[in-house]
């Protein structure tokens, strides 16, 4: 099976290893993984701050490289919502109409493709120890994925997860409202984090390198024992 | 940054730290959280149910002038009588008019928000008269001189020993009182009251149109009270309260009150349609509803945010808020708060002093998930980031950063110069107040782009 992969602009720019990381399991899941190098970003930053002419400008890109792709999957859940859900709201009576509709129903986020498309949930890999998994609003609210992410986390030899208190509460990282308003953001942080370190877990484990990005800034910053991983990077571990 | 963004921005900081604050909201919401879920059994369909009440709403506000005129003419037969009032101030003429010609002295009312966003209780105590508070919620408020806290819950953010304290300090009660008692302390307070009041103030949580009514939910029995027991009865009410018929009411009671305050339906539902009439032996001798625009019809004029205007003010949007449980109610300074509020009132009020209320949100969903009339919140929050910039209101950094952010992410190649090194120090500087209470952004020395070749053994 063909997969085209976007990696989102901040995974290019700041996590590359875990991009990698989903290639190889992706290869594993005997995907012919393409990456076309045009890429750049899905445009969601400028929609979210109001700026939807500059977003459309790149949605209209994003729409242009993606366009001959089978299947589009990315290590992002707010990435593929953001095609899904507002992709329409932008080019609505507009030619490109079509294929937006086109494009929302073939992307999809790393861990629901695993389980959903390709209908695996189990590779092999390994990590010891205890974890909890965070439900980002994205792939709870946009995308539904609430299930995946745990059964393949449940697949993986040595990890026990551990569900932690307020699960669905969102983590507080919103994009610009991160530094927008720093104090309600690093408050929401700080719950979540507390919630995570509750359970007792060594591991905070998530689909989304943003709100883990978020989070590893506030466990740094207290000097507290919890590694932040993205799914992709469990699932490659050990093999 | 305007000068409601800054005391918002200031305001939010301080509350976000404060833990205790924090405990107390979360102690108030996790009851209703508890009793939500339970409540919500009684539907068997309960999507269904919840889009046809947004189906009902959106009937209603579609046809508004329609469904207003219906109203008036079925409660005016009765000897009713109807205010159209623009503005605030037009709303507060008349019940100044109104309380002149009944020579009113002392006022009760119950809880109502449209009364809290026209300022009435400040209004009329210039005019010298007494407006009581009869819920207890709001009770609590008055004697404390706070705005309510929650649009349901006024004075959430208060736990009972801090009541205790509060009505020992104004009332002269010992301090260590338990709830019901300080509940019987009120209400031998409120009946004086009551028999006192020239008129009483309500709001109404329906206008029916197609029979001419309002209806009211409440938990006390003191809006019952503060209708029926003065002579004098004046509704004030926002004009997007419509519903098309009686029985639509059927669903929206069960709807409110679930979502509300996670009950199968509210204990007092009063259904209100006139004056006293020939042969009856109570209620007042004369009603007056007042409908109450201020700004409701810029909402109205604008389809993209219309549907703002379905929201029966359950509160449950507030209580699914991480930004509300962390800010608390009276940070926004607004009448209504948390998610609606910030929906609703950069178009009552200016956009340009209150569009900050729109970015103060993590876009986090929640509020959506949990609407009983489904709007969109987190999407209107979005369509008011749009128009303040389509507006103009977006400063001139915030526009020459989306304008080089496009250019580079049109441009691939733009995106993989410069090394991590020079990314980080970049970054970690623009954006300080990232590491003011986190670890530092750490960029890759090579982007996934440029290692993709390499790795694949093409580089
Ligand atoms: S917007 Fe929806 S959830 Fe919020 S108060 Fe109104 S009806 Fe309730």
């Amino acid at each position: 099976m063909k997969v085209d992969i976007f990696i989102p602009c901040f995974v290019d720019q700041l996590y590359p290893e875990t991009a990698f990381n989903m290639v190889k399991v992706l290869e594993k899941a005997g995907c012919d993984v393409n990456y076309n190098k045009d890429q750049t970003c899905c445009g969601q930053p400028a929609f979210n701050a109001g700026f939807w002419e500059e977003s459309k400008a790149v949605c209209s890109k994003f729409l242009k490289d993606f366009k001959e792709a089978e299947y589009i999957v990315a290590p992002s859940a707010s990435c593929v919502g953001f095609v899904r859900n507002y992709y329409s709201k932008l080019f609505d009576n507009s030619s490109d109409h079509n294929n937006v509709i086109k494009i929302a129903e073939k992307t999809f986020e790393f861990s629901e493709f695993l389980v959903k498309v390709l209908g695996m949930d189990k590779f092999g890999a390994m990590l010891e120890g205890k974890a909890t998994y965070h439900d980002s609003c994205a792939g709870l609210r946009e995308c539904k994925i609430k299930e995946e992410p745990r059964r393949l986390l449940g697949n993986v030899k040595g990890l026990e997860i551990l569900e932690m208190d307020d699960v669905e509460t969102c983590c507080g990282f919103g994009g610009t409202f991160s530094v927008k308003f720093e104090s309600i953001s690093v408050a929401m942080a700080d719950q979540k984090v507390s919630h995570a370190l509750a359970t007792g877990a060594k591991y905070l484990i998530s689909t989304d390198l943003s709100c883990l990005m978020h989070l590893d800034g506030y466990i740094k910053n207290k000097g507290y024992n919890l590694q932040t991983l993205h799914i992709a990077d469990v699932l490659a571990n050990g093999w | 940054m305007t000068e409601t963004a800054e005391s918002f921005k200031a305001k939010s900081t301080i509350k976000s730290d404060d833990r205790e604050h924090r405990r107390k909201i979360n102690f108030n919401i996790n009851k209703y959280n508890a009793v939500v879920p339970v409540a919500k059994h009684q539907f068997s369909e309960l999507m269904v149910a919840r889009e046809r009440a947004k189906n009902a709403k959106w009937r209603a506000i579609e046809t508004l002038d329609q469904q207003l005129e219906e109203f008036e003419r079925q409660f005016t037969k009765r000897g009713g009588k109807v205010i159209w009032a623009e503005t605030a101030e037009q709303a507060l003429e008349a019940v100044e008019k109104i309380c002149k010609e009944k020579n009113c002295k002392t006022l009760v009312k119950s809880k109502s928000m449209v009364t809290e966003e026209i300022h009435l209780n400040q209004f009329l105590e210039k005019q010298g008269i007494e407006s009581v508070e009869t819920d207890l919620g709001e009770y609590i408020q008055q004697l404390d001189g706070e705005a309510p806290y929650h649009i349901v819950t006024p004075a959430m953010h208060k736990s009972k020993e801090d009541v205790a304290k509060l009505f020992a300090e104004k009332l002269g009660t010992p301090s260590d009182l338990t709830p019901e008692q300080l509940t019987l302390v009120a209400r031998v307070k409120l009946r004086e009251k009551f028999i006192q009041a020239e008129v009483g103030v309500t709001g109404a949580n329906f206008i029916i149109s197609d029979i001419g009514a309002i209806a009211i939910t409440e938990n006390e029995g003191n809006a019952r009270l503060s209708c029926a027991f003065p002579k004098t009865h004046i509704a004030i009410v926002g004009i997007e309260k419509v519903i098309p018929t009686l029985g639509d009411l059927g669903l929206f009671w069960p709807l409110l009150a679930t979502y509300g305050t996670g009950q199968k339906v509210t204990v007092y539902n009063t259904i209100v349609t006139g004056p006293r009439q020939e042969g009856e032996t109570d209620g007042p001798e004369d009603m007056y509803v007042i409908f109450l625009d201020n700004g409701r019809t810029n909402l109205l004029n604008n389809p993209k945010t219309r549907e703002a205007l379905y929201c029966i003010r359950c509160g449950a949007c507030l209580n699914a808020c991480p930004v509300y449980k962390n800010i608390g109610g009276h940070t926004y300074e607004t009448t209504y708060s948390g998610p609606i509020g910030s929906v609703i009132t950069p178009h009552l009020k200016e956009m340009d002093d209150y569009k900050h209320l729109s970015n103060a949100s993590s876009l986090c969903g929640n509020c959506t998930e949990v609407c009983p009339v489904r709007i969109n919140l987190h999407e209107l929050l979005l369509e008011n980031r749009h128009e303040a910039v389509e507006f103009g209101m977006a400063t001139y950094g915030e526009r020459i950063a989306w304008k080089a952010w496009k250019t580079g992410s049109l441009n691939r190649k733009m995106m993989n110069l410069g090394n991590g090194k020079l990314k980080n120090w970049m970054i970690n500087k623009v954006f300080s107040a990232w590491t003011a209470h986190r670890g530092k952004l750490n960029f890759s020395n090579k982007t996934f782009n440029e290692m993709w070749d390499e790795r694949n053994g093409k580089g």
